[in-house]
């Protein structure tokens, strides 16, 4: 059997700079204050607790809890690149993930039914592929999945 | 600023769909209307402010309503826009630019969710965020009540009655959008949009404006009666670490948003606290904000909301009336006109011209409430 390769050349990420990417084991990148520690995700140049200019990457955990999430039952408007039409249309989840850094972090879930979701279960990290671009590539997306045995 | 500023004048376009009629138009109407109310001419209105957010320069108005040569600045902070209008007048006139403005508010918004727009960057976020379908504030809205629901044990029965509540009282009111009384079922079978939020846990986006005429508080008997005055008006931007749409990331640990600071300055800066409020207008963006914002108001405390509406302390005739005219939910949200329809709405229950709406007893003191993206919020207090 051929090895399969981790990352395809047809994959890439939907942004630079979000997560590592291609990796092994792809992690969040965040932004460290120098001054006063708070941690922010996306990274950016400076800190929004002080406003300290001396920030560093750090990568996140991958895994954490559910703060809070919901459903989206319709398909969203610009500038949304998913499926639009309500035909094809697939509800989403969306939820804040608490990390053990002391940070939420916002994602899509890989889980859109309310039903087998749960505030406090615990949720890992995955990169998935979102749409196809006009090149035919995968864009990939992070997003939280249930880690399996956790949930109801 | 205590009593140093009156309101001797309010104008309404109704807020609704309106085919054929642009966003300046009701503004005009709703600004002609305010002037005849207060008996100014226009050729007396010494500043103004207005605010849009679908309008690309709302200070463009000024050629239907005279051009007399005032400065006329345009203002536009999201939900907050309303409350922000009005405090920039108070800035002018305790400022001495002038004794008697006007602050005109109105939009007119497509059909369908808001969006934010195509560019991502101009709210300050990555196109990833938008392009995955995370820009959109109903699902904030539905995180922030889940979580609220979890931590405060409060059932949807809560969201369902303050939502029956708004259309009810939207049904007494001529000038609102929804006319129509949703009985419990109708609200609790309508399609789920984001969990645990339902259709008719919602506003819409509408079509709309507001005006306020303005003057020093000792020149206002000139003019009317029946002065409303202005007790706070305090505008504020989240702090570090407070809950928000649009957040891709937010601290692990619970800080207070921007209405607890604006409500609690507001109740510090008119000497009187909550309990001497007689009428409030709440953020009732969906059923879930106007609930916590009860608490960020200071009405009653986390938990206490879901008792409080099922006895009916928060209807036209209960202990404390929020969104009399049905609120947003009844009305829609133009976003420049919201605001200052909150503050349209308070100063007809304090003078006692609500109608089939007025509440059934005396109105002295009113309070009125915006919430919105990045962050903002603005609370004003009006007394008789």
């Amino acid at each position: 059997m051929l090895p399969i390769p981790l990352v395809s050349s047809e994959q890439v990420a939907i942004q630079e700079g979000l997560f590592t990417w291609p990796a092994e084991s792809p992690q969040l990148i965040a932004s460290k204050c120098g001054d006063c520690g708070e941690i922010t995700f996306p990274k950016q140049d400076s800190c929004p607790a002080c406003a300290g200019r001396e920030v560093e990457d750090v990568l996140l955990s991958q895994r954490g809890t559910l703060w809070t999430f919901t459903v989206q039952h319709f398909p969203p408007p610009v500038p949304f690149i998913g499926q639009t039409d309500r035909e094809n249309f697939e509800a989403f989840g969306v939820g804040y993930v608490e990390l053990p850094e002391g940070i939420r972090v916002e994602g899509r879930l890989t889980e859109n039914d309310p039903e087998r979701l749960d505030i406090g279960m615990e949720m890992e990290l995955c990169i998935e592929k979102f749409v196809e671009d006009d090149q035919g590539r995968d864009v990939m997306t992070f997003a939280w999945r249930p880690v399996a045995g956790t949930g109801e | 600023m205590s009593r140093d500023i009156a309101i001797i004048g309010i104008g309404l376009h109704p807020f609704g769909r309106h085919e054929g009629v642009n966003a300046i138009q009701m503004g005009v109407k709703a600004a002609n209307l305010a002037l005849e109310d207060a008996r100014v001419p226009w050729k007396d209105i010494q500043f103004a402010f207005a605010g849009a957010l679908e309008v690309t320069q709302p200070d463009s108005i000024i050629k239907f309503l005279g051009l007399t040569g005032i400065p006329f600045t345009s203002i536009f902070n999201g939900c907050a826009t309303g409350g922000s209008l009005l405090l920039n007048a108070s800035h002018a006139i305790n400022a001495g630019s002038g004794d008697i403005g006007i602050v005109i508010g109105f939009d007119k918004h497509p059909r369908g969710a808001f969006s934010v727009g195509d560019d991502m960057e101009g709210i300050g976020l990555g196109q990833w965020y938008g392009a995955t379908g995370m820009a959109m504030n109903p699902q904030f809205f539905a995180m922030k009540t889940k979580r609220y629901m979890y931590d405060h044990g409060i059932t949807s029965d809560c969201l369902t009655r303050i939502a029956m509540k708004n259309f009810k009282n939207g049904s007494l009111n001529p000038a609102a959008w929804r006319r129509k009384a949703l009985d419990y079922e109708a609200i609790e079978n309508s399609p789920m949009v984001c969990d645990p939020l339902r259709q008719y846990h919602f506003c819409s986006p509408s079509e709309g404006a507001a005006a306020v005429v303005v003057c020093r508080a000792d020149v206002a008997r000139r003019y009317t009666t029946r002065p409303i005055y202005l007790r706070a008006d305090v505008f504020t931007t989240r702090l570090y670490g407070s809950f928000e749409t649009m957040s891709p990331s937010t601290p692990a640990r619970n800080v207070p948003g921007p209405t607890v600071q604006a409500s609690e300055a507001a109740y510090e800066a008119a000497g009187i606290g909550p309990q001497e409020i007689d009428v409030a207008q709440l953020q009732d963006t969906e059923a879930g904000h106007e609930m916590m914002h009860m608490a960020e108001n200071g009405f009653c405390k986390d938990g206490e909301q879901e008792a409080l509406v099922r006895e009916g302390a928060t209807a036209i005739d209960g202990r404390i009336p929020i969104n009399t005219d049905g609120g947003l939910m009844a009305n829609g949200e133009p976003i420049g006109a919201s605001g200052l329809r909150q503050i349209y709405e308070v100063c007809l229950q304090l003078r006692g011209d609500a109608g089939s709406h007025q509440i059934p007893r005396d109105v002295k003191t009113g309070y009125t409430h915006v919430y919105g993206f990045p962050g903002v919020s603005c609370v004003t207090i009006l007394s008789t």
